[in-house]
This record gives structure tokens, sequence and C-alpha cells, in this order.
């Protein structure tokens, strides 16, 4: 899950990295008082979960109070990538001398977080690597112990900095790994790492990325944050029809109905489990087929959730057939989903054999699940026939012959 | 022959008393030769047994009722209690643990991993089925019920490597069709961190006289794919691969996490477009369907063997 | 009223035994059965009748023959135990 930059800095803050005098508004008035209080130039920073907002207008500067409650009445209203704003930071305007970077991510193939340090802050780390590749120091750590302050020196040496700028970036790239660690980051970023006039490094915006499998260990962070449970902080907001989707999965604890997504084709998707749903989602596009959704069945699910998944899907505005597909099963039963998808048509007024246009789910209790779909006139098929094609006849069925 | 597991591989069911274990339990000793399960540990039920398996507290009363060392174990305990189950294991001599269980914070990942490579243990998963060896083994839920299993997976000489449970059947089940048998099946799981990428696991296929080919099944996301690209080319591997990526629509959709957790694409590595790119630089052919792969797979055995 | 896929038909000795009630209600994974008749007899949620496993446990649990469940879409097949 994403921290807003407000949210980042207070974590920055509290792991004891020096932060930009600085203030979260979400009204004009608000962002007025905090000008006043900073009593110097400002910086009017929109606060979304998305990138770019330099480029479309989201960060504005003020020298007085009244310039600031302006910006930040223009900001407040400005939406971003399509994200409203939910307020904006009021940051005092620091004196750089010079910006870094400092960062920590993943490494997935060495299995180990790794610090990264460099020279050229302020713009994006991914650039800088592949351009100036001798300007970003490198160092992993261990997961079982403590990184040590050395490790992080190490790190900003590697990259010839030296002098009282190595010695105050130091602890700062180092409490930077910890807060990592203790938080349960995916990334924790802090550019520009602005290197003042005065000599002092402070944080002049930070980003921060936390694991959501780890969100029931850090509710303290989260808590203090003041951030709920319901905030789920997707790359974008779910849809009334994904949250449907969502209250579908939840009205029993058997089997999963997940990551039901919306898209704005006419052929309604009961696939899964994961990597099924990858790939079937893929086959249909690949035969030309507009699916209206995405969705992920695992688990084994009731009758009720296969149903109620199906006849969510069956009432999308736009939806025409569905297809139940999903790559052999082992666990999910093919009776049980079969019972499911045909019961959500018989509710909904619809005639099985017509509104499915194919069922291709082998595996475990096929037997009973094709007698049930024969009954109903319901074409199915084993796994001699493949995910592709079954892909291919269901977008057929809609769109006549298949590219 | 096979990797990892064979029929005188012994292992414990960690979390043996939980519903899916107990099921799981069942298919691995009904499968094969049987598995050689030789006790299961769920803390407080010392003394029941599951399926004839007996049930202790810890890991070293399993070991010690054993008399001697145990090769493997089968975490399935829940997502909070499974590093430390899994910690145990491989203090108490324990060298391969499959990790089933799903929704690991990839801290706790990191550390078993590392921790594993202290002690020259191998993790696979976690977010896994397991191990399969065709009708000899299986270690893990993949393939279902025994007799399930039996119809996807067949004896034969291709090597299955999966980030997908369910794929690594449907993909051993075509293979199967069009007559071709595998060495081992792996399914390694679908996180952002595993205990073993493809690239880790190919000096062990490589060394296997039974396997002649390597398919693969990959997502978006992450940077395995690139890290086996390099492997083969550095390694100057005898076996063909023949890899199958899905989720190719995720290019279009960045930031947004569909199918495993660790399938996400954050950055230009991550797509499905870049990944293949690598692939095929390294040699690696990428069908555009399962079904294509059989005939891809023989013909490249075919030219390796006319070299 | 029977489910789409699945009826269940018990005999009325069976579902008036309280005690076979019980034991039906504990066996059954999904529900169908409970004791909400009269002094703890059997009653059926009819509504939980399409979830049936088919896993049989009900017909082992009562006398042979006493209770059947009924896959109405394989043309009134009943399942063994």
């Amino acid at each position: 899950m994403r921290f807003f930059e407000y949210e980042s800095r207070q974590i920055v803050k509290a792991a004891g990295i020096p932060v930009s005098a600085h203030g979260f508004a979400r009204t004009p008035e608000e962002a007025r008082r905090i000008a006043e209080e900073i009593a110097a130039p400002v910086v009017i920073k929109s606060q979304v979960l998305t990138g770019g907002r330099m480029k479309a207008g989201g960060v504005r500067f003020a020298d007085t109070p009244e310039e600031a409650a302006r910006e930040a009445e223009f900001v407040l209203g400005l939406e971003i990538n399509g994200h409203m704003p939910r307020g904006v930071l009021v940051d005092s305007k620091v004196a750089v001398k010079q910006e870094f970077y400092a960062g920590v991510v993943w490494d997935g193939i060495r299995k180990q977080p790794v610090m990264l340090f460099s020279d050229m802050g302020g713009i994006d780390i991914e650039e800088v690597a592949e351009t100036h590749p001798d300007r970003v120091g490198r160092g992993h750590f261990s997961n079982l112990t403590e990184v040590s302050d050395y490790e992080a020196k190490q790190v900003i040496a590697s990259i010839g900095v030296t002098g009282s700028a190595l010695t105050r970036a130091t602890p700062i790239l180092a409490r930077l790994a910890r807060l990592f660690v203790r938080h349960d980051m995916t990334l924790a970023e802090i550019n520009p790492l602005a290197l003042l006039e005065d000599g002092r490094f402070v944080a002049v915006d930070a980003h921060m990325d936390m694991e959501n499998e780890a969100r029931g260990r850090q509710q303290t962070l989260l808590k203090a944050l003041g951030v709920g449970d319901e905030e789920t902080r997707q790359a974008r907001e779910a849809t009334p029809f994904e949250l449907a989707g969502e209250e579908v999965d939840a009205q029993d604890h058997r089997g999963v109905a997940g990551n039901v997504t919306e898209f704005d084709g006419n052929l309604g998707l009961v696939i899964g489990a994961g990597g099924g749903s990858l790939t079937l989602f893929d086959a249909v596009r690949a035969h030309g087929g507009k699916p209206a959704n995405y969705c992920e069945i695992g688990g084994n699910p009731s009758v009720a959730k296969a149903c109620g998944l199906a006849k969510l899907v069956l009432q999308k505005p736009g939806v025409e057939k569905i297809a139940v597909m999903m790559s052999i099963v082992s666990n999910t039963r093919v009776d049980i989903v079969a019972r499911g998808v045909i019961k959500a048509c018989l509710e909904l007024g619809y005639d099985p054999a017509e509104k499915i246009a194919i069922f291709r789910i082998p595996g475990a209790w096929e037997d009973e699940g094709f007698k049930i779909l024969k009954k109903y006139g319901v074409e199915y098929c084993d796994r001699s026939v493949s995910m592709h094609e079954a892909a291919r006849r269901a977008v057929e069925k809609i769109q006549g012959v298949a590219a | 022959m096979s990797i990892l597991i064979d029929e005188t591989t012994t292992f414990i069911v960690q979390g043996i008393t939980g519903r899916e274990a107990v099921n799981l339990t069942r298919e691995c000793l009904d499968y094969g030769a049987g598995a050689q399960i030789v006790g299961g540990v769920t803390p407080g039920r010392l003394g029941r047994d599951v399926h004839g398996v007996p049930v202790f507290d810890t890991v070293a009363q399993a070991v010690e009722h054993h008399g001697g060392p145990i090769d493997g174990s089968v975490v399935t305990v829940p997502p909070a209690f499974t590093k430390d189950a899994v910690l145990e294991a491989i203090a108490n001599g324990i060298k391969l643990v499959v990790i089933v269980t799903e929704r690991i914070p990839r801290r706790d990942v990191a550390q078993m991993v590392e921790f594993a490579k202290q002690h020259d243990a191998r993790i696979i998963g976690p977010n896994c089925l397991g191990i399969i060896v065709p009708d000899v083994i299986k270690m893990g839920g993949i393939g279902g019920p025994a007799k399930d299993a039996a119809k996807a997976y067949t004896p034969g000489s291709v090597g299955v490597i999966s980030r997908s449970g369910g794929m690594t059947t449907e993909m051993s089940s075509t293979l199967t069709a069009a007559g071709l048998g595998q060495s081992t099946a792996v399914s390694i799981g679908g996180d952002a961190i595993i205990g073993s990428s493809y690239a880790e696991l190919m000096p062990l296929f490589e060394a296997d006289e039974q396997t002649e080919a390597i398919v693969i099944y990959t997502e978006p996301g992450g940077r395995m794919e690139a890290e086996l690209a390099k492997w083969v080319t550095e390694n100057d591997s005898r076996l063909p691969i023949v890899a199958f990526m899905a989720g190719r629509f995720m290019d279009e959709m960045p930031g947004m996490s569909f199918g495993h957790a660790g399938t996400i694409v954050e950055g230009k590595a991550d797509t499905a477009a870049e990944k293949i790119a690598r692939l095929a630089e390294a040699g690696i052919v990428v069908a555009e369907e399962i079904s294509q792969i059989p005939d891809i797979v023989k013909s490249r055995i075919a030219e390796r063997s006319a070299v | 009223m029977p489910g789409t896929f699945i009826d269940v038909d018990v005999d009325p000795a069976v579902a008036s035994d309280p005690a076979l009630a019980a034991k039906l209600t504990e066996v059954c994974p999904v529900d169908i059965y409970a004791t909400g008749g009269e002094g703890g007899t059997l009653s059926i949620n009819e509504g939980n009748l399409d979830e049936c496993v088919l896993c049989g446990l009900c017909i082992d649990a009562a006398p042979a023959g006493t209770v059947r469940v009924v896959k109405l879409y394989d043309e009134g097949a009943v399942l063994s135990s």
C-alpha cells in the first residue's frame, strides 16, 4: 500500500531523519495558517497517490500566506491522472546546495534489501542508474541482523562522497534502511535528500510503499497515521462493480472469488485461479474478444459464491454472455462451479445454454459437473480442449468467427 | 531420476491437523509409491494421528521418533507462524522445506531464505503447491488427490518449473497428452521473493540425466526471468527451455496486481514484453499458447540431439 | 421444496427422532440439516440443498436406506454411500 507524501514524511521523521518544516492542509485556510507559522516562502504540493504532479501543475510556489492560500485552493481543485488530491503539503522552500537520493528497495534475486544512494537527486533514480551507473551506490544488507551505520557509510563513500556530507548522510541512510525493515516497506525513498547551504541534510520529499500482507502487524503505524482498514490504496480506486465483487467474496468463507476487476467488454468472465485467470484473460484478448471483467475463482468456493459472482457478471451492463473457464482444478470442484453458474442464469431468468458461451473446467469432480452441464445444454469441454481454444470458442459465439 | 525428492525421501507436515493439511497428507500418502510422511507437527497436539501419521508438538520430537535426520517438511501453518515453523524445521536439520502458506510478508520470507542458506537448506515457495515426481512421490498438494494427479502427470524427460501451482498441472497435463512425461515438476510459488527461482533449480535439472528439456510458466513482475536468461547464457546449458508467459495484458496496467502477490508491473523490467525479449535473447522459446508447448519441446530436443 | 440440483429425502421415522436429527445436523458440512422441528426434530435448510458436496456422511449417519440424497440433474439418481 502506498503512503501519501505527508504520511511518508511523518514516518521518516519518526525514524529520526530531519525533514524540512511543513504541514498538511485540507483547506486554503489551513494552508495559510501553516505558511504563517513557517514565516518564509513555501511550496504547495498536491497530495495524490500518483506520479507526475509537477508536470500536471500540482506543485506551486508562494511567497506570502495569502498567496499560499490561493495556490492551495487551486491545487486542491486540480485532478491529477484521475485522482483528486487528499490535501496539500505546505513545505518551506529550503536553500538547497545539492540534491541527493537515498532509497531502500528489495532485491528479489538476492533476496535481501538493498540501500541506494546517489549524488544526483531530484530525478528518477532508474534514469540515473541507466545514464550514470557510477553515481549510484548500492549495498545489500542481511535480513537476520540489524543494519549497521558502517554499511550505509560504505554505500555513500562508494560514489566518492566524503567530508561532512558523508558523516551527516550516513545515519540518514542507515535509519531509512532500519525503518524499511521495521515497517515492512517495499520502497522507502527520500528524493530529493537536500544538502542545505548550512551543511545540514533534510528530506524534502519522501515516498513509502508498504507491503499489503504486513498491514496486520503494522497496525500501530497505520493507527498513528490515521489510515483505516477500509483504505486499500490501490493504484486505482475500486468501482461499484468491483466493490460488489468484494461483497460476493465476503459472503462466506468457502473459497475465493477475488480480484474482480471491471473492463468494458461484452464477454463476462468467470475464471480462475491465479495463473489460470492471467492465461485465460490473455487468451480471450488474443482472439479479439472483449472481456467485461477479470476475476480469480479458487480454493473450492461454495455454490452460492460461484452463483453470486456469475450473477454479478451477468448483470453488468453490456455483458452478452459469460465464459466459465479455468485451468485443471484439483481443489475447486467442477460440479460445484457448474451448479453455481447455472443457478445464476436460472435465477436471472436466462437460459444457461444461451448465456454460458462455454464451460471449460477440467479436474476434480468433472464427471459429476459434466452431467449437470449436459442436462442444461451448456457447451462444455474437458482437458483435451486447450484454454486458448476454449477462449476462442467463447469469443466466436459472441462475435462470429474469431480472430 | 528426479530432482529434490525421490522414493527414499522422508518428510513431515507442519500444521498437519489443519483442514487443508489433512487432505494434503492423504493425497501424498496415496500417490505413487506412497510418501514416507514420518510425522506431523502441531503444537499442543502431541499423541494424535492424521491418517496414521503421528503428531508431535515439536520438530525435534519428530526427528527423535524417526530416529535420524528427516529430509523435508511441508509447512502449512498460518502466515503469522510460518517463519517460526520454518526456522524450527531448519534448526532441526531439515534440508528441504516446502512452504504452502500464502500471504507471508517478504521480510519473513527473506529471513527464512537467509537462514536456510546459512544451514545449507533449500526452500520451495512460499505460496506454492510443492513438488511431484510422476508415479513416484509428491510433496505438497500439487496435482490434487492421487487419482487426479495420476491423470495429469506421467514419468518422462521434461522438467517443469512454474510460478503458478494450478498451471503446473495444466502444462504437465498438456505434455502428458502429447506423450511427453515429466522428470520432476516444481511449483515454485508466485510471490515477489521465493526460496528457489528458475535459475536456482536449473543446476539440479542440468545434473539430472533423465531431464532433456525444461518448460516454465511465468508472469509479469520481478526479475527472475532475467536471472534465468543470464544463467542459461553463462552456463551453456544442455537443456532447451520453453516458456509460457501469462498476464501480458498487465503491461497496460502498471501498478495493478493480478494473479499472484509478485505479479505487478512496477518498472520497465517487470513487463511481459521485456521479459519475453530477455528470454528470447537467451535462446528460450516463448510459446504463444500452452497447446504449442509439446511440439516446440519435441523439436528442440531433436535439434539438440542432432548437434 | 427441493433445490435446483439436489434434494434429500428422509424417512419420517428418522426425521421425528431428535437424536438422529442432531446427528445429521452435526455431520453435514454444508448445514442442510437442522434440528428446527418441534422438540428438536429434523428440519431442512432448503436454501442449502444445492450446496451439497455429495460426501455421503448423512447417509452413513442414519439407518441404511432412510436418508436418500437425490441428484436432480442426473435423472433422480440417488447417491450411494
